[in-house]
C-alpha cells in the first residue's frame, strides 16, 4: 500500500552531517497492517509519516501510495489523496473555533458528503468515541483525552484506507492512552491500515504487532511481532 | 454540489465572523477608518471643486468697443466667439445699457452724473463679457481677438480695449493655483488611499495569521483551497459591509454639523451634498470596502494554502 524507495531528507545542505533527518529509507507497508514506528525524539518518525501526507518533500527518493507517486501529483490530486487518509496528531490539531460536531462535519464537507449524511453520521461517530455529551462543546472546553478521541473520530469519519496516528498518546495520561490504543486496534480490526508513531513502551508492548525502530533517520530494526527495544 | 459548497462557505463565513469576536470587530474598525478616509477625500474633493469653480466663475474677459462700433460687427464677433469650443458664455451689453448701468452705479455721485449730463451724448461703448470653460483658455480667446481682421473698421479697430492683458497676471497666477491645488489634491488622495489599503491589508493579514494553524489542519483533512479560503473571503465581505454602514452613520451627524456651521467657510452645504450624493458615496465605499477586504483575505490565506 505504501512504498518508500531510498528516501532521504536533508534539512540544511551546508552541514549535511547534522541535518540528515531521513537516511536512505526503504520500507513497505501492506494494506490492513498495524505498524508502530518507534524511536527517540528526532529519529525521523514524524518526517516519515508527514511524507505520506505530502506535507514533507524528500530530498531524494520516492514515496508511493498504491500506484500514486505522492510528489509527482498536482495540488488538487494531493487534496484527493489526503481524503483517503485519516490523521491523528499529538497536539490534536482540531479546529478551535468549531464545536466537536462541526469539526467532524467539516471533514465530511471536505469530501463532499451531503447534509443528510453529515446529520446521521456525526452523532454516530461521536457516540463511538464516547463524546455524545460533548457534541456542542468547543475543543478548549474538553480534556486532552476527549480532544484526542474527537481527533480520532474526525480521522475515521470518512472511512479512510489508512490512519496515521503521530504520537497520539504523547499528551495523555495512562487511562486515556489505553483508551486511544484500544480505539486504534478496533479500527485496525475492521480492516483499516494504521501507522502509529510513539515512544511509549507500554503502548507498543500492548499492541503486539509490527514494530519499526528508527534511530538518527535510519531504520535499525523491523520486527513482525515486535516489542519496544530502543 | 457547487450550490451546497457555496452555502456552506457563506454560512461558515458568518459563523467565523461571529465567533472571532474582538478580532472581527478590530478588522471592521480598521476598514471603517479606511472607508472614512475615502469618504473624507470625496467630501474634500467636493469642497475643492466648488471653491475652484467659484474662483473660476469670478474670472472673465471683457471686450470694450469704441463708441461708434457698429452693432452688426459686434454681433458677428459675438457669434464667432460663441462658436469657439473654449467659450462657455458670451453676454453683450450695448452702449445704452452700459450707460444705464453706469448711471445707476453712480446715482449718488452727483458731479459724475452732472458731467455726464453736460456731455449730452453717450461717451460709453458697448462691451462683450466672455466666459471661458477653463481659466487656461482665456489666452487663446485673446489671441483669437488679435487675429480677427473683421474687427477693423476702416483703419482702426472697433475694439477699444480687452481687459485680458490687464488681468493676465492674475489669471495666470490663478490658473497655476488651480492646477497646483488639483495636483496636490490628487497626490494627497493617492497617498492616503495607499496608506489605508496597507493598514487594512495588514490588519486582515494579522486576523488570518491567527488562523494559520487551522488553515493547515483544514488542508490536511482534505479540504480544497476554495473551501478553506472561501469563508475568510466571506468574512472580508462582512467587514466591508458593516464598515460601510458604520461609515455612512458616522458621516451623517458630521455633515449635519458642517452644513449648519461651516457652509459659508466651505462654500458648499456639506449636508446637502452628502444627502444628494448618498447613493454614489455608498456605492463607492461599499465596493471599496468589500473588494479591499476580500482581496486582502484572499492574498493572506493564499500564503498558507500551498501546503
Amino acid at each position: 500500500m505504501i512504498y518508500f524507495n531510498n528516501v532521504s531528507k536533508v534539512y540544511n545542505k551546508k552541514s549535511v552531517k547534522d541535518s540528515v533527518v531521513l537516511d536512505d529509507i526503504t520500507l513497505t507497508i501492506t494494506s490492513g497492517e498495524f505498524v508502530s514506528i518507534v524511536g527517540h525524539s528526532g529519529a525521523g518518525k514524524t518526517t516519515l509519516v508527514k511524507m505520506i501526507l505530502g506535507d514533507e518533500v524528500p530530498t531524494k527518493g520516492t514515496v508511493f501510495f498504491e500506484s500514486i507517486n505522492i510528489f509527482k501529483i498536482k495540488n488538487n490530486e494531493l487534496t484527493k489523496l489526503r481524503r483517503r487518509i485519516g490523521v491523528v496528531f499529538q497536539d490534536f490539531k482540531l479546529l478551535n473555533n468549531k464545536t466537536a460536531y462541526e469539526n467532524i462535519a467539516f471533514a465530511m464537507e471536505a469530501v463532499g458528503k451531503t447534509n443528510e449524511e453529515i446529520e446521521s453520521d456525526v452523532p454516530h461517530v461521536l457516540e463511538l468515541v464516547d463524546l455524545s455529551a460533548k457534541m456542542f462543546h468547543f475543543p478548549n472546553q474538553m480534556s486532552g483525552g476527549e480532544q484526542q478521541r474527537l481527533a480520532i473520530a474526525r480521522a475515521i469519519i470518512n472511512q479512510p484506507e489508512l490512519i496515521i496516528a503521530d504520537e497520539p498518546t504523547g499528551n495523555l495520561d495512562a487511562i486515556n492512552t489505553y483508551e486511544i490504543v484500544q480505539i486504534l486496534k478496533k479500527i485496525n480490526d475492521l480492516g483499516t491500515t494504521v501507522i502509529l508513531t510513539t515512544h511509549n513502551r507500554g503502548v507498543i508492548d500492548s499492541i503486539g504487532k509490527r514494530v519499526i525502530t528508527m534511530e538518527k533517520g535510519k531504520i535499525i530494526r523491523d520486527d513482525k511481532d515486535g516489542k519496544y527495544t530502543v | 454540489m457547487v450550490m451546497i459548497d457555496l452555502k456552506r462557505i457563506i454560512k461558515a463565513g458568518f459563523v467565523n465572523f461571529a465567533r472571532s469576536g474582538i478580532i472581527s470587530w478590530a478588522a471592521v474598525l480598521v476598514v471603517t477608518i479606511t472607508l472614512s478616509v475615502i469618504t473624507t477625500i470625496i467630501l474634500l474633493n467636493a469642497v475643492l471643486h466648488s471653491s475652484l469653480n467659484q474662483i473660476k466663475d469670478k474670472v472673465d474677459v471683457t471686450i470694450y468697443f469704441v463708441v461708434d462700433a457698429p452693432e452688426i460687427k459686434i454681433n458677428s464677433l459675438k457669434e464667432s466667439l460663441e462658436d469657439l469650443p473654449e467659450v462657455e458664455k458670451v453676454s453683450y451689453v450695448s452702449a445704452e445699457e452700459a450707460l444705464k448701468l453706469f448711471r445707476s452705479r453712480h446715482e449718488n455721485d452727483y458731479p459724475t452724473i452732472a458731467a455726464l449730463d453736460e456731455i449730452n451724448s453717450n461717451p460709453l461703448g458697448g462691451y462683450l463679457n466672455v466666459k471661458a470653460r477653463e481659466v487656461s483658455q482665456y489666452e487663446s480667446i485673446a489671441n483669437f481677438l488679435k487675429g480677427d481682421s473683421a474687427l477693423v473698421l476702416g483703419s482702426t479697430s472697433i475694439i477699444d480695449k480687452v481687459n485680458y492683458n490687464q488681468n493676465k497676471i492674475v489669471i495666470d497666477r490663478l490658473n497655476n493655483i488651480i492646477s497646483g491645488a488639483q495636483r496636490l489634491g490628487f497626490l494627497i488622495t493617492l497617498i492616503l488611499i495607499i496608506i489605508s489599503i496597507i493598514i487594512t491589508f495588514n490588519t486582515i493579514r494579522l486576523a488570518i495569521f491567527i488562523s494559520k494553524e487551522e488553515i493547515g489542519v483544514m488542508r490536511l483533512v482534505g479540504a480544497s483551497k476554495s473551501r478553506v479560503s472561501g469563508p475568510f473571503m466571506v468574512e472580508g465581505a462582512i467587514y466591508g459591509i458593516i464598515a460601510t454602514i458604520l461609515t455612512l452613520i458616522i458621516f451623517w451627524p458630521v455633515t449635519v454639523y458642517l452644513g449648519n456651521k461651516m457652509t459659508n467657510f466651505l462654500g458648499l452645504n456639506m449636508y446637502d451634498y452628502y444627502v444628494s450624493n448618498l447613493f454614489q458615496i455608498s456605492m463607492i465605499i461599499l465596493l471599496s470596502g468589500v473588494i479591499l477586504s476580500m482581496i486582502s483575505s484572499f492574498i493572506a490565506t493564499r500564503k498558507y494554502l500551498n501546503k
